[in-house]
């Protein structure tokens, strides 16, 4: 096993982290038009990841910088080439900051209500299209023989890009449900059990089709179990869910979201975006990574930093353990 | 060629805009953040009221701005792989790193803390809630200090060598990007004008409040918060006393990159003096109404042998003017650029105005320091006290008179904006001075570019991003002026929490939060 090798599973951990991170907080943000009956469940809801959603986007931000370290070309290729659609996801990510943040600065019914609209749809749209884009990704995109994207926008939303984009928009509403119950009392905690249901029975469907597809075209052994393992915590935490263990619900859950983009990232390797053209073309772990030095300063630097963040991070978490209820919302 | 050119226009106008746009909040966030926990600790230290308005008023003022900053940071860091997808692949190895440190050292601990700090009033012990913010402002060092760095390296790439079989530029010695001397140089001047802006931007508000005070007491209106007037009177001060000390570094460490960059990028210099040719003594100019591009002026006012001084630290050393520092670089790198020379005009124009609107509030702030200060060097009857707007006193018995008087607070509130304006012609000199290149002296911008993007696509997020940033400069300022002429509400610092197991009675478990979304 080689840096680039370890620099792949890094990476890949690092959008597990996103996935796992900012999925229930997108999910929060759907839920604040599908669960919520007026501005104080409302609150309720953007309460609940209030303190947490800036530190989880920030997963984001490091996958985004750690891929640009490790593999230039990937990050190259991949930005450059889903241009349209990332310029979607970071218009959505700007105007998402702004919603949480200014939504509250004005006591004008009109002014929150456009920014509960931003944020509903900047929840969803991040939500859908980041499934569209692994889904390229692990697919294969038209890639020439200089590295670069040939194909057009069009391309991008084939029939298992666009299955991939709804199992991701099922999935992190069904997570952002659960974690709803995890985290909030009263009415609005039973009805988030109630919805989550809903949408983890989606989500099954869905997932279960993309996932085999993923298998059946580019799957192997590691894969499949990667698969196996996501099916059965899905609905491990659909069963914990119906039993109104919530705690036990929102980490199998997570297992779920971990699971799939686990699967993804090794029915990929050891590529890291294969050509639909040529497979010579393809760039892989050894042909887009960085050089072994700049490997090896990042290994040291990730292997000290990330452990902190996460005793930090998970520190957060623990300070806001409390439930929320709508009493807790002050005027 | 025609659409290969017109792909890096448009790229550079989304870089310029986007970049331009994201630095007007970047100083705020770092200086204010300082300040905060500056004034934050001053209140937990002495308990005292007005140390406890300022922070949640000038708090208050710093996350709107924050929230802006995080937002549009978000951008900086894709575009270069959506736009500029040749010089990612060719700089990557080096580049990236940086980058990735940015996100996992600085935008961690900020973003972390930061809304530990905004929900954690009632929650944590005060002084854990007070390390919380001085973390975001370590954080926001942090990050300025890694992407400080990693824009160094392209003014002055070190610590890499070219692989040939790849033609990418490989890392092969960290600290040399990270401590290399033009960093160290950049980070000093760059954290130093962000203390001018954060200081000014302080002293623009309180100068309103306080001002407005003095109207409102002869119409007597609406009644006031209790501790207002204490609360700006204090915050004046720190901010006149920032951004006179920050302005003084500013200047310093401008001299010191103006040297660096004599060494490393002489062309640069030279069109910020729109020098063509070669002088000894050089002067330095301040004025140039003419053709600047062509170096022939019909008005100028000069200073005889400053330029030499600035450059060199003697009056009578040679600078190097634009001809011979092009028939270097033709020599050096043949036909890479068409063009060594970067627009003249705007090297000239942008550097005279970053200083001129950056020097502008640190005098502002040098007069305004006289003009409020201590009570024991004025008159008795000339005295005001702590909860009174001060008199501007000429001398210990004469106060300005009042046509001066309305326009000294009225240039203490306008400062505000002198060194934002300073700081985006600061960044234009610097990025446009090094142009034809993107990395100095290993590729060009025209190289850089990505070269699978339409134009189309780039002119659509071009037109994206720039119509959405305006629209939220709109929505972001009626925020400030909302909030800044409010003034410091009227509320009372939280219960003290005795530990970090929660508040102690099991009552508080239905109190409402003190702050919420």
């Amino acid at each position: 096993m080689e840096l680039h090798d370890i620099w792949f599973a890094l990476i890949a951990v690092l959008w597990i982290g996103y996935f796992f991170l900012e999925g229930f907080d997108f999910g929060v943000g759907i839920l604040t038009k599908l669960l919520a009956r007026d501005e104080a469940e409302r609150r309720v809801l953007i309460n609940t990841v209030g303190p947490v959603w800036d530190g989880n986007e920030v997963w984001l931000l490091t996958a985004g910088g750690a891929t640009f370290a490790a593999f230039p070309a990937w990050y190259a290729t991949l930005f450059s080439g889903f241009y349209l659609p990332l310029l979607a996801i970071l218009v959505c990510l700007i105007v998402r900051v702004v919603a949480f943040e200014y939504r509250g600065k004005r006591e004008d019914a009109r002014w929150k209500r456009n920014w509960e609209h931003a944020l509903f749809w900047t929840s969803l749209l991040p939500a859908f299209l980041w499934g569209v884009a692994f889904a390229n990704i692990v697919h294969g995109v038209k890639i020439d023989a200089e590295g670069e994207y040939a194909g057009t926008v069009l391309d991008l939303l084939n029939p298992y890009a666009l299955l991939g984009g709804l199992v991701t928009l099922a999935l992190f509403t069904f997570h952002g449900a659960v974690f709803a119950a995890l985290k909030t009392r009263g009415d609005i905690r039973d009805r988030a059990r109630t919805l989550a249901a809903r949408a983890g029975l989606a989500t099954a469907g869905l997932a279960l089709v993309f996932l085999l597809w993923t298998q059946g075209s580019g799957g192997n052994v590691r894969s499949l179990v990667a698969l196996v393992l996501t099916v059965v915590a899905l609905l491990g935490a659909l069963a914990a869910n119906q039993r109104a263990r919530e705690g036990w619900a929102f980490a199998l859950s997570g297992v779920t979201v971990a699971g799939a983009v686990a699967m993804l990232f090794l029915a990929l390797y050891p590529d890291v975006m294969p050509s639909s053209l040529d497979t010579a073309w393809s760039l892989t772990v050894s042909n887009a990574s960085s050089s072994a030095y700049t490997l090896t300063v990042m290994t040291w630097v990730a292997a000290i930093m990330t452990p902190v963040v996460l005793l930090y991070q998970g520190w957060t978490y623990w300070v806001f353990r409390k439930r929320i209820g709508v009493e807790h919302i002050p005027a | 060629m025609e659409l290969a050119l017109a792909q890096e226009t448009v790229a550079r106008w989304q870089f310029g805009i986007t970049t331009v746009y994201h630095f007007l909040f970047v100083p705020l966030t770092i200086s204010l953040a300082f300040l905060v926990a500056g004034l934050q600790t001053a209140w937990v230290r002495t308990g005292r009221d007005k140390y406890f308005k300022s922070t949640r008023f000038w708090g208050k003022l710093f996350l709107i701005n924050v929230a802006m900053g995080v937002a549009t940071g978000i951008v900086q860091e894709f575009q270069f792989g959506m736009n500029w997808s040749a010089y990612s692949k060719f700089v990557g190895d080096v580049f990236g790193a940086p980058l990735a440190m940015e996100a996992l050292l600085a935008f961690f601990f900020e973003s972390t803390f930061i809304g530990l700090w905004i929900f954690g009033w009632d929650k944590l012990p005060r002084k854990i809630h007070l390390a919380c913010i001085w973390l975001v402002a370590i954080g926001t060092f942090l990050s300025a200090y890694f992407i400080l760095a990693a824009n160094s390296w392209m003014q002055h790439p070190v610590g890499y060598e070219i692989n040939e079989a790849t033609g990418r530029a490989e890392l092969n010695d960290i600290a040399a990007v990270l401590f290399q001397k033009t960093t160290l140089v950049v980070v000093f001047h760059t954290l130093t004008a962000a203390f001018l802006t954060g200081g000014a931007f302080i002293v623009g508000i309180a100068a309103y409040q306080l001002r407005r005070t003095s109207k409102a007491a002869k119409e007597a209106t609406e009644p006031d918060t209790p501790g207002r007037i204490a609360t700006m009177r204090t915050s004046l001060r720190l901010g006149l006393v920032t951004v006179v000390i920050a302005g003084l570094g500013t200047a310093v460490s401008g001299d010191a990159l103006a040297k660096v960059m004599y060494e490393q990028q002489p062309m640069k210099m030279a069109a910020a003096e729109a020098l063509w040719e070669t002088e000894e003594s050089a002067p330095f100019s301040l004025f140039a109404y003419g053709d600047v591009a062509e170096g022939r002026n019909s008005v100028e006012i000069e200073i005889p042998g400053l330029l030499s001084y600035l450059a060199k630290g003697n009056f009578d050393d040679a600078v190097p003017g634009i001809s011979s520092v092009e028939a270097l670089e033709k020599a050096k790198y043949g036909d890479l650029a068409e063009d060594y020379k970067p627009s003249i005009p705007t090297a000239y124009w942008s550097f005279r105005w970053m200083i001129g609107f950056g020097m502008a509030s640190f005098a502002i702030g040098l007069v305004g320091l006289w003009l409020t200060r201590k009570k024991r060097w004025l008159a008795d009857g000339k005295r005001r006290g702590e909860d009174e707007v001060p008199l501007l006193m000429l001398t210990p018995n004469r106060e300005l008179g009042p046509a001066l008087n309305t326009w000294a607070w009225r240039l203490a509130v306008l400062t505000m904006g002198f060194p934002l304006v300073a700081n985006s012609f600061g960044w234009i000199f610097t990025e446009m001075g090094r142009q034809p290149w993107t990395v100095f002296g290993l590729m060009t911008t025209a190289d850089a570019v990505s070269p699978g993007v339409s134009v189309a696509e780039q002119i659509t997020s071009l037109s994206v991003f720039t119509a959405l940033y305006a629209v939220l400069a709109v929505v972001e300022v009626k925020l400030l002026v909302k909030y800044a002429k409010a003034g410091p509400v009227d509320e009372q610092p939280p219960p003290e929490v005795p530990s970090l197991r929660g508040p102690a009675a099991d009552e508080d478990a239905d109190r409402p939060m003190t702050f919420a979304y």
